[in-house]
C-alpha cells in the first residue's frame, strides 16, 4: 500500500483534539493565573510597604516556589494536564519543567543526575528566549535608537 | 517463517502488575500486583527488574521446581540494554537469552523458546518480559511528574511482569505453531499514534500466518494483538480489508482490554511488552481453560524506534509476531 493511501487510512481513524475547548480552558485559567500575580504584587506592594517593581520580583519567586512544592506533591501534574498552556506558559510552566525533570533524575547523582538532566526540557526555553531578546533587541535599536 | 509444532506446552503461568492495572478489568486473576511503582526497591528500574524476579518466582511456586531445574530463561523488557531483564538474569543464574523487539517481545520470547523446547535442546524453559510506566515514560517521553498535555491516541505503558513456563510435558495448553513477522514501515512519524505505527506489522504477520498455513481467519475462536489501543484497532481493521480483503469479526486488542479506559487516565488503552501477556495469561488463558476458547493467535506487536531516531524525525519501523495457542481435546 501506498503511504499516502495509508495516511489516509490513519487520519480517518484519528480522533480529533478539541481545539476550542483546550483554547477556552487555557484562556481562563491564564487568565486566574494573571489575576492571583497580580493580586499577590498588590499584597506585597501594600503590606511591606515596597515599590510595585520589588514586589512583582516577589510575586514570581512565589509562583515558582508554589509550582515546584506542588510538582515534588505530585499534584501539579494533574492541574497543569487540566489547564494545559494557562499553566504552561507562565513561569510555573518553567518552574514545573525544571522541578519535575530534577526529580525524575535524582537517583543519578548530583552532577550526572540532576545538574545535568534539570534543564532537559526548560534549557530549550532558556536558549530560545536569550536569542529572541538579542533579535528584539537589535530590532528595538534600529527602530528606537540606543 | 511459520513453524508448527508437536510437543511444546504452555504448563504454567504467573502476572504481576503495577496500581493501574489492578484497577482494571481482569484485576482478579493477576498473581500479584502493588499499589504504588518503586516496590520497596530504590528506583523504578529496579523495580521493573523486581517484577520480573517476581514473576518467575511465583511461575516455580506455580510449577514446584526450583531454578536449577530450568534449562533456559528468556527475557526482554524496553529499558535501554534490557537491563530489567539482565538484572533478573543475574540473580537467577539460569542460562539466559536477552531478547529485544520492543513490545513484540513477549511472543518473540514464547517463539524462541517454543524451537528450543521442541528440538528437545531444552527440557524446560521460562520466558519473561516486563515493562513499567514510570521508566518507559522517563526514557522515551517526559518526566514522569510533568504534566503536559497528552493526545487522545497516546497509550499508557503497563507497568508488570509475566512469565511462562513451556517444556515437552502435556497440559491443558499447547503451543501449535508460530509466525516470525518481518518489519514494515509504512511512514508514520508520529510517536504518539503507535496503533498507527504498529498496525501494517501486524496485519502483515496476521496475513501470512494464515496463508502459510492456508487457514481461513475464522479458524480462530480470537486473535489477539498486543498493544494497538482503541484507535489503532479500528486503522488494523480496516488495512487488514483494504490490504489483504480479510474481514477481522473474532478479533480484539490487549490494550483495549487491560484498563479500564472510560474511568483511568490510560488515554487509548495500554502498551509495553507485558501488556499482551498479562491479558493472555490471565483473561484468555482462564477462558481457554473453562472452553470458551479453543483457538486464539495471539500477535505480539512492537514499534522499533528510539528518542534519537524520533528526534531525528525518522520514520518508525514496526514488528509484530504471532503464536497460536490450542486448548488439548
Amino acid at each position: 500500500m501506498e503511504k499516502s493511501r495509508y495516511k489516509q487510512i490513519v487520519d480517518k481513524h484519528t480522533p480529533k483534539e478539541n481545539r476550542l475547548i483546550n483554547v477556552l480552558v487555557c484562556f481562563f485559567t491564564g487568565g486566574i493565573m494573571g489575576v492571583i500575580g497580580q493580586a499577590l504584587i498588590d499584597t506585597y506592594s501594600n503590606c511591606l510597604n515596597i515599590p510595585t517593581k520589588d514586589a512583582s520580583v516577589f510575586m514570581i519567586v512565589t509562583l515558582i516556589f508554589v509550582g515546584c512544592l506542588l510538582t515534588c506533591l505530585g499534584w501539579f501534574d494533574k492541574i497543569v494536564n487540566f489547564c494545559k498552556c494557562g499553566l504552561i506558559v507562565p513561569i510555573t510552566g518553567f518552574a514545573h519543567a525544571m522541578m519535575s525533570a530534577a526529580l525524575e533524575y535524582r537517583k543519578e547523582g548530583m552532577v550526572t543526575g540532576i545538574g545535568a538532566n534539570m534543564l532537559k526540557l526548560a534549557g530549550s526555553v532558556i536558549i530560545f528566549g536569550v536569542v529572541s531578546a538579542w533579535f528584539f533587541g537589535l530590532i528595538r535599536i534600529f527602530i528606537m535608537g540606543a | 517463517m511459520t513453524t508448527k509444532y508437536n510437543n511444546v506446552y504452555l504448563n504454567e503461568t504467573s502476572t504481576v502488575t503495577g496500581p493501574y492495572e489492578s484497577k482494571g478489568p481482569f484485576s482478579k486473576l493477576y498473581d500479584k500486583s502493588y499499589d504504588e511503582f518503586y516496590f520497596n526497591t530504590k528506583t523504578w528500574e529496579q523495580a521493573e527488574s523486581k517484577l520480573i524476579d517476581d514473576s518467575v518466582d511465583i511461575l516455580l511456586a506455580k510449577i514446584g521446581k526450583t531454578k536449577f531445574d530450568i534449562d533456559l530463561f528468556i527475557s526482554g523488557d524496553l529499558l535501554n540494554q534490557i537491563t530489567a531483564s539482565n538484572y533478573a538474569a543475574s540473580r537467577l543464574k539460569i542460562p539466559y537469552l536477552g531478547i529485544y523487539n520492543a513490545c513484540a517481545s513477549s511472543v518473540e520470547g514464547l517463539i524462541i523458546g517454543a524451537n528450543f523446547v521442541e528440538q528437545g535442546q531444552a527440557n524446560s524453559v521460562i520466558t519473561s518480559v516486563s515493562s513499567h510506566n514510570n521508566s518507559a515514560e522517563k526514557q522515551f517521553r517526559y518526566p514522569v511528574e510533568y504534566g503536559g498535555p497528552k493526545r487522545k491516541t497516546t497509550t499508557f505503558t503497563t507497568t508488570g511482569g509475566a512469565s511462562a513456563y513451556l517444556s515437552q510435558e502435556k497440559s491443558d495448553i499447547r503451543i501449535e505453531s508460530s509466525t516470525i513477522g518481518v518489519v514494515e514501515d509504512l511512514g508514520i512519524t508520529d510517536v504518539y499514534s503507535m496503533g498507527a505505527v504498529m498496525a501494517p506489522a501486524a496485519a502483515s504477520t496476521i496475513y501470512k500466518h494464515l496463508s502459510d498455513l492456508k487457514r481461513e481467519v475464522g479458524y480462530y475462536d480470537l486473535i489477539l494483538t498486543g498493544d494497538l489501543g482503541i484507535y489503532g484497532k479500528k486503522i488494523l481493521k480496516e488495512y487488514m480489508k483494504v490490504e489483504y480483503n480479510i474481514d477481522l469479526n473474532n478479533y480484539d486488542d490487549a490494550a483495549s482490554m487491560i484498563f479500564d479506559i472510560e474511568k483511568e487516565p490510560v488515554y487509548s488503552g495500554g502498551s509495553g511488552p507485558a501488556c499482551l501477556p498479562l491479558v493472555t495469561y490471565s483473561y484468555i488463558l482462564s477462558e481457554m481453560k473453562k472452553g470458551n476458547l479453543k483457538r486464539v493467535l495471539l500477535v505480539a506487536t512492537g514499534a522499533l524506534m528510539s528518542p534519537t531516531t524520533v528526534n531525528q524525525k525518522l520514520s518508525i519501523p514496526s514488528i509484530a509476531h504471532a503464536i497460536s495457542l490450542e486448548v488439548v481435546s
